[in-house]
């Protein structure tokens, strides 16, 4: 076993404070019972936990694929380390066969036999074109018309295997929550049913699909022979990193300038108000698209900045991500100024002006709370439309690095794959189905938070 | 009234100079002119002087605002900043990488955007708006639950996949229509059809479900009460009363968009080879124009600012109780 050295990307920084601020935020709602009240409203929320289990699922993806390493190369004894010049991250070491089973070209899902002929050197037939075996879909097989049983078989072997965990899983949850017939029936205060559902969907998908993965292609091969299913996992942190990231730019912008704009009036508002109307003016895409470019100058006149491929792409993706919070702050800033406006107008916050409490005391103690539903909110809306923004983005040439695996780049790379014939479906069809998934449990996620969050809604 | 629109005509300019600004510091402050040759020049082999003949040819070569050597009033114009910036609001946006004349390209070009983005704007408007209003008026049924989940998915949906699966169902299987292209005069409604169905369909479900919360809003309003008080039928309520109420909101919210339609969408229009402003805006992204990218950022925010001009009378035409203040 060779040694590795542990390589920290910036974005992995901040996903690990992501994390950190959760748990944070998690302890002051656990402080405040109207923000607990809410939550609870939330828990219950069939659709909204389904949906959030969803996403449970993708975050620890992104999480596992966050922490990075460089495995030491094969040096003398002696002799300083030599670190491998590619990054890896423990999603990929837990994935090893698919990150290194690649074939020559396309292959399609569960495929046996490569895309394109070849020509092969056949003993007594000499040279014939013909398709040839695939060097590891499907390889273990001495008679590929086995194929179907094959995969049933694992399915079926494997599928019992996550059924059991579930039961188990499940079992655990009915004993505590006073019996089957309660959970089954949503008798419980937090939805364990659309959960406990989700879970057996997910566990009952993945399980298998993980098994099989191993001994085929099970989303097929793309053009240089990669393994598609790689690619969607690989894809998930760079969605997720965009759509959290996003937010935690803006946010501080928005909340400070929206909230100072209504509470001091005068200039201050005028200025505020100024910048935004501007920032506005300016098409968003084309904003982006002038800050991408001018960042990719700046990239590229210093090559010395960067120690690895990696780091560079995962530069470019932070900078986009600064990009679009500094595009997108303005929506929420407007809503939290016109907000401020009818609260500073209340009477408890009269008072407390008469008491003499500091400005800056009342927007923390008065306003910023009452303010923490719109907040929170927009927090959620806003991610799934930087999820699917990022796919266009990466499309137009102005989003991720190409080298950098997104939904987007895989899209982009595959966008004349339906032209060919036969027709290379599969590597479309995964991307837009796992963005699809992500994108659909945002949303419903979103409309459980908004539903208990909003005042108006109840 | 007159007074107000010259009054929010006034308070643009401010705005129009602050984009001319960011524009002008991102374009040339954040990155110098030697940046931009070596770009375009290639990174490899470049030398001093071809750097130097790329900024005179397109007179990148003078000083950023302030031009000393230059005696009088050609201490403030002739710099990169007049030359460059302050001339687009005269409509002079100068010459792209390739020679062409950018201000006229514009124009050329505004005409197939708005064959595709006009049609789009319209029919997908009015299915929206009916869609809703369907729903609105089966609410709290089965038909509306579905109609609102169905809403939530395609509003899932990314963008490309209502073009790529339109295009490869549409265009490639069934073949009734031409993938892509773009004919002159009469003969473009075959290739116009294809982008503006897709471009209603991937709109129909985030604009459906927020027109339909307009609806239910205007639902739930005292004067509908009265009108199924004093025992109006459920459709005259609906047609008459609910819908001309709600269109306030819908259609004033919708205003800002029009001016935009000029731009055209880029998307669509480098999917389905389109000559217009948008797929102009890709290729220049791509070439890495900086020339045609500054000046589209140009145009669309003055588009955007009379969007907003635009918004705010057609508030106070339809609105009495807004004052022109």
């Amino acid at each position: 076993m060779s040694g590795f050295q542990v390589v920290v990307l910036w974005s992995d920084v901040l996903v690990w404070l992501l994390v950190l601020a959760g748990i944070g935020v998690g302890v002051l709602i656990a402080k405040s019972p109207p923000l607990l009240a809410a939550w609870r409203r939330v828990g219950a929320n069939r659709v909204g936990m389904a949906s959030a289990t969803l996403l449970l699922a993708f975050i620890v993806i992104g999480l596992l694929d966050s922490l990075h390493y460089r495995v030491a190369l094969d040096g003398k004894p002696g002799v300083k380390t030599q670190y491998a010049i590619e990054v890896l991250s423990v999603l990929d070491a837990l994935v090893t066969p698919l990150r290194t089973q690649n074939e020559k070209t396309y292959s399609a899902p569960f495929a046996t036999h490569l895309y394109a002929k070849e020509s092969i050197e056949r003993p007594g037939l000499g040279t014939v074109r013909e398709y040839p075996r695939l060097k590891f879909g499907a390889s273990h097989l001495a008679d590929t018309a086995t194929l179907a049983d094959d995969v049933a078989a694992t399915a079926l072997r494997t599928g019992a295997l996550a059924l059991f965990a579930w039961l188990a899983l499940a079992a655990v949850v009915a004993f505590r929550c006073g019996g089957w017939r309660a959970v089954w029936r949503g008798d419980t205060v937090f939805a364990w049913n659309a959960v406990l559902a989700t879970l057996a969907a997910i566990l009952l998908v993945l399980v298998p699909l993980f098994a099989l993965a191993g001994d085929y292609h099970v989303f097929g091969t793309d053009k240089v022979g990669q393994d598609v299913l790689y690619q969607i996992l690989k894809s998930v942190r760079t969605a997720l990193i965009i759509g959290l990231v996003t937010t935690l730019v803006m946010l501080p912008m928005a909340v400070l300038l929206g909230i100072v704009a209504g509470y001091f009036r005068g200039w201050i508002d005028d200025v505020i108000q100024y910048l935004y109307t501007v920032l506005n003016s300016i098409p968003g895409v084309l904003l982006i698209a002038a800050a991408v470019l001018m960042m990719q100058v700046v990239i590229d006149t210093h090559p010395e900045w960067f120690a690895t491929a990696a780091e560079r792409a995962d530069l470019r993706l932070l900078a986009l991500c600064f990009i679009l919070g500094i595009t997108s702050w303005t929506g929420l800033c407007r809503l939290l100024r016109g907000e401020t406006l009818k609260l500073r107008e209340l009477e408890y916050i009269q008072a407390a002006q008469a008491f003499g409490v500091s400005s800056w005391r009342i927007i923390l103690r008065h306003i910023l709370p009452n303010l923490m539903h719109i907040v929170i909110i927009a927090l959620v809306m806003d991610f799934s439309g930087l999820v699917l923004a990022e796919a266009v983005l990466s499309y137009v040439g102005i989003g991720v690095d190409p080298t950098m695996t997104s939904f987007g780049t895989m899209i982009n790379n595959a966008r004349m794959e339906l032209g060919r014939e036969p027709v290379v479906w599969w590597s479309l069809a995964a991307a837009f189905a796992a963005m699809f998934l992500l994108v659909l449990a945002a949303n419903l996620f979103a409309d459980a938070v908004r539903d208990a969050f909003d005042p108006r809604a109840a | 009234m007159l007074a107000y629109i010259v009054r929010r005509l006034l308070y643009a300019i401010p705005i129009l100079i602050g984009v001319n600004l960011i524009t002008f510091a991102l374009f040339f402050v954040v990155n110098t002119p030697d940046d931009m040759a070596r770009m375009q020049l290639g990174v490899k082999r470049v030398t001093p002087e071809a750097i130097e003949k790329w900024k005179v040819e397109r007179g990148y070569d003078k000083p950023l605002f302030v031009n000393a050597a230059a005696g009088g009033l050609d201490t403030v114009t002739d710099t990169i900043f007049f030359e460059k910036s302050a001339r687009m609001f005269v409509g002079d946006f100068g010459r792209a990488e390739d020679g062409r004349d950018i201000a006229r390209e514009i124009s050329a070009r505004m005409v197939p955007s708005l064959a595709i983005a006009l049609p789009t704007f319209i029919l997908g408007l009015f299915v929206t708006i009916t869609f809703a209003l369907t729903l609105a008026f089966f609410r709290a049924t089965a038909f509306d639950f579905w109609g609102v989940v169905l809403c939530v998915a395609a509003m899932s949906i990314s963008g490309l996949f209502y073009i790529i699966g339109g295009q490869y169902l549409i265009a490639k299987i069934w073949r009734l229509v031409p993938i892509s292209g773009f004919g002159d005069g009469l003969d473009a409604w075959r290739f116009l059809i294809l982008p503006v169905v897709i471009g209603v369909v991937s709109g129909i479900g985030s604009s459906t479900r927020w027109y339909r919360t307009i609806f239910l809003e205007e639902v739930s309003k005292d004067y509908v009460r009265t009108a199924r008080a004093k025992g109006l039928p459920e459709t005259i309520v609906f047609f008459r009363h609910i819908l001309r109420n709600a269109l306030i909101p819908i259609l004033t919210g919708v205003v800002v968009v029009i001016p935009l339609l000029f731009m055209g969408s880029l998307l669509t229009e480098s999917f389905f080879g389109i000559p217009g402003l948008g797929s102009y805006t890709i290729d220049a992204i791509n070439a890495q124009d900086f020339a045609v990218v500054r000046s589209m950022v140009f145009i669309g925010s003055v588009l955007y600012i009379i969007g907003l001009i635009l918004t705010d009378i057609s508030y106070t035409l339809v609105d009495p109780r807004i004052r022109f203040s």
